[in-house]
């Protein structure tokens, strides 16, 4: 009998496919369920942190597509994935139901980021990071002087999402909410990144005159990138508004921005699976350092305070030993890791 | 009128004239090459041609179409691809890509199919792909297949780049110094793929080139620019004889070019 060696393709659509291997769609399948059922034994906190992994992959995989795949970086994220929330509130509020308000937010927000991404023709780089620094700071400005819409200062309050009647009331309900609308985002960029779309995205991050010559339109392309990338930021932010209930400008500050262009460069630039480690990686963190500290306390009482003071450098120091170890990001490390287990025991 | 019309074309670089006055023709299944010393022009005028630079005055045009007249990237539904004399690859993509992106401009479905990968979305990437396969086979380029781009050995990358002008089965192609820094057998191959694209792919070929052994080997005729004006344009044998092409450039100290 023989076995196969390695990983054979009698088509192009085969190898084409998100999970090449049967190993690999058995093991996702198997992940897939573990992941459904672990609500049932887990407590609230923990569900609602799952919540938080779910709506953060979507901001961080839609970065990604933009900053890690096409090239323009953007430090204006965190206000995209506002102008979702808000428009979902405001929409929701005139009593659009949940299933129109969702791709509505996305759309408002594709258009607000396509505006944002106007410069991209002209800027590259720092400068354009300096322009959506800008984006960033106007919408911020925009969410707490509008009152008529996002109600300043005081926020909007937001009830939970109704699908045909099901209100999704819990944390548990909640978190297949989110679950689900994340795969599906995580699924339109990876259909978009096996397509000429994403190849073009790739292209003009690579080099762009070469994009141009090929027949890739420079700035329809980085067009389309902001507008996939706020339309999926925007989807995000709108299930962060139904989550969270109630939105106020300080959720979608400047800090927000940074921490997904976090996500992504620990994750792993230009990678999908990078960016939902990377959302993962840095959702877990603070919290698993709270644990730490509050576990300390137990046997260090006085070091429990101290502790919880120093989480935020702690969290930082993280960060940067990351970059300093892992600079490739962790989709990277995990490619390696897998390598090296085919090979096993034949490894050197 | 000529497959590709130039005709008189100028070009400026704040006041310091690269092209001056340059119109040379390329008839439909010729190989015609673009030569001269350094600093000649050659590079600049098939940016004008690609749409890198625009001329102050003059007019291009290919297969009868005024290519001045559309930007750039629309210039490779017009029938046009090419190389950089510097690499210039998608380093990130891997060579199966690089040369799926060269075909960029022949797949038509939109952003919708490309979002859901629905059946025209598949089908097309399909169809392409086997396209590309043919390309990568003609060039040998399989063992390379699902490598990045940017961490293979030069000689293949600059195949890879021949290759990704290729995938795009334009009408012309225009290869700035394909056989630059390659050794002798590198060059010979270059030579053959070139003659190959030329016959059995049916592309027109507008090259410059240094390597004048292989330019009068293959040329059906030959352009020589000299300080951004057209010093002499013919038949590889009409050029190499002619006065003014020997006193300027072939002859005196550069005589080593005729052979290699
Ligand atoms: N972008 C630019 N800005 C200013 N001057 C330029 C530019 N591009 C080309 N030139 C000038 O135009 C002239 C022609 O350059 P070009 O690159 O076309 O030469 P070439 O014939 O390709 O030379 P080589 O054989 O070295 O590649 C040179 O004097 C060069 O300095
Ligand atoms: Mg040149």
């Amino acid at each position: 009998m023989h076995g196969q060696c390695g990983l054979f393709f009698r088509t192009y659509a085969g190898e084409a496919r998100i999970f090449p291997s049967r190993f690999l769609m058995v093991s996702m399948g198997l992940f897939g369920t573990a992941l459904c059922l672990a609500p049932l034994a887990m407590n609230n906190y923990l569900v609602s942190i799952l919540c938080l992994i779910n709506i953060a992959v979507i901001g961080a995989v839609s970065l990604n597509l933009l900053t890690g795949f096409c090239g323009q970086i953007s430090l204006g994220h965190g206000a995209f994935f506002g102008v979702g929330a808000y428009a979902a509130a405001y929409l929701a509020s005139l009593g659009l139901p949940f299933l129109a308000v969702l791709p509505a937010a996305g759309l408002v927000t594709a258009a607000v980021g396509m505006f944002f991404g106007l410069p991209s023709l002209r800027l590259k780089g720092i400068y354009l990071a300096i322009a959506t620094l800008a984006a960033q700071l106007i919408l911020e400005y925009v969410f707490l002087h509008w009152d008529a819409v996002t109600g300043g200062s005081s926020g909007m309050a937001v009830d939970p999402p109704q699908v045909f009647g099901f209100a999704f009331d819990s944390d548990v309900k909640m978190f297949y909410l989110t679950l689900a609308v994340a795969c599906v985002c995580v699924l339109i960029v990876c259909n978009v990144m096996r397509t000429r779309l994403g190849r073009a995205f790739v292209a003009i991050r690579d080099h762009h005159l070469s994009a141009e010559i090929v027949g890739v339109d420079l700035f329809a392309y980085k067009l389309r990138a902001f507008g996939i990338s706020s339309f999926l930021a925007g989807v995000g932010g709108a299930l962060w508004a139904f989550y969270t209930m109630y939105i106020t400008p300080e959720q979608f500050g400047i800090g927000l921005s940074v921490s997904y262009l976090a996500m992504i460069i620990i994750g792993g630039l230009g990678s999908v699976l990078g960016g939902v480690f990377g959302a993962v990686f840095i959702t877990i963190l603070p919290e698993f350092l709270n644990f730490l500290a509050h576990h300390a306390g137990a046997f260090f009482t006085d070091i429990s305070g101290a502790l919880l003071a120093m989480k935020e450098g702690v969290f930082g120091l993280v960060l940067v030993l990351f970059l300093i170890f892992e600079p490739e990001g962790l989709a990277n490390r995990w490619r390696l890791v897998k390598a090296y287990w085919k090979l096993y025991p034949f490894a050197h | 009128m000529a497959f590709l019309d130039v005709t008189d074309v100028t070009l400026t670089f704040r006041g310091l004239a690269a092209l001056t006055g340059v119109g040379f023709s390329v008839e439909k299944g010729d190989i015609v090459s673009l030569i001269g010393p350094n600093g000649a022009g050659k590079t600049s005028m098939l940016n004008c041609i690609s749409g890198r630079y625009v001329p102050d005055s003059g007019s291009i045009s290919l297969g009868g179409a005024d290519l001045l007249a559309v930007p750039s990237h629309a210039r490779t539904k017009l029938g046009l691809s090419r190389t950089f004399q510097n690499i210039a690859l998608f380093r990130g993509l891997s060579v199966l890509d690089n040369l799926m992106v060269g075909r960029h401009a022949r797949m038509d479905y939109g952003i919708l199919a490309s979002i859901l990968y629905l059946g025209r979305a598949r089908r097309a990437e399909d169809a392409h792909r086997r396209r590309v396969e043919d390309v990568i086979d003609f060039l040998g380029l399989s063992p390379y297949r699902h490598q990045a781009a940017g961490k293979l050995p030069y000689g293949v990358q600059k195949r890879v780049e021949l290759g990704r002008a290729l995938a795009a089965e334009s009408d012309l192609i225009l290869l700035d110094e394909p056989m630059a820094g390659m050794n002798l057998e590198e060059t010979e191959d270059m030579a053959r793929y070139i003659l190959d694209i030329n016959e059995e792919w049916g592309m027109s070929v507008l090259l410059v080139e240094h390597d004048m052994g292989v330019v009068m080997d293959i040329s059906d005729k030959v352009v020589v620019l000299d300080f951004g004006r057209v010093l002499a344009e013919g038949s590889p044998q009409e050029v190499m004889a002619d006065a003014d092409v020997v006193a300027a450039y072939l002859g005196g100290d550069d005589g080593v070019f005729l052979g290699r």
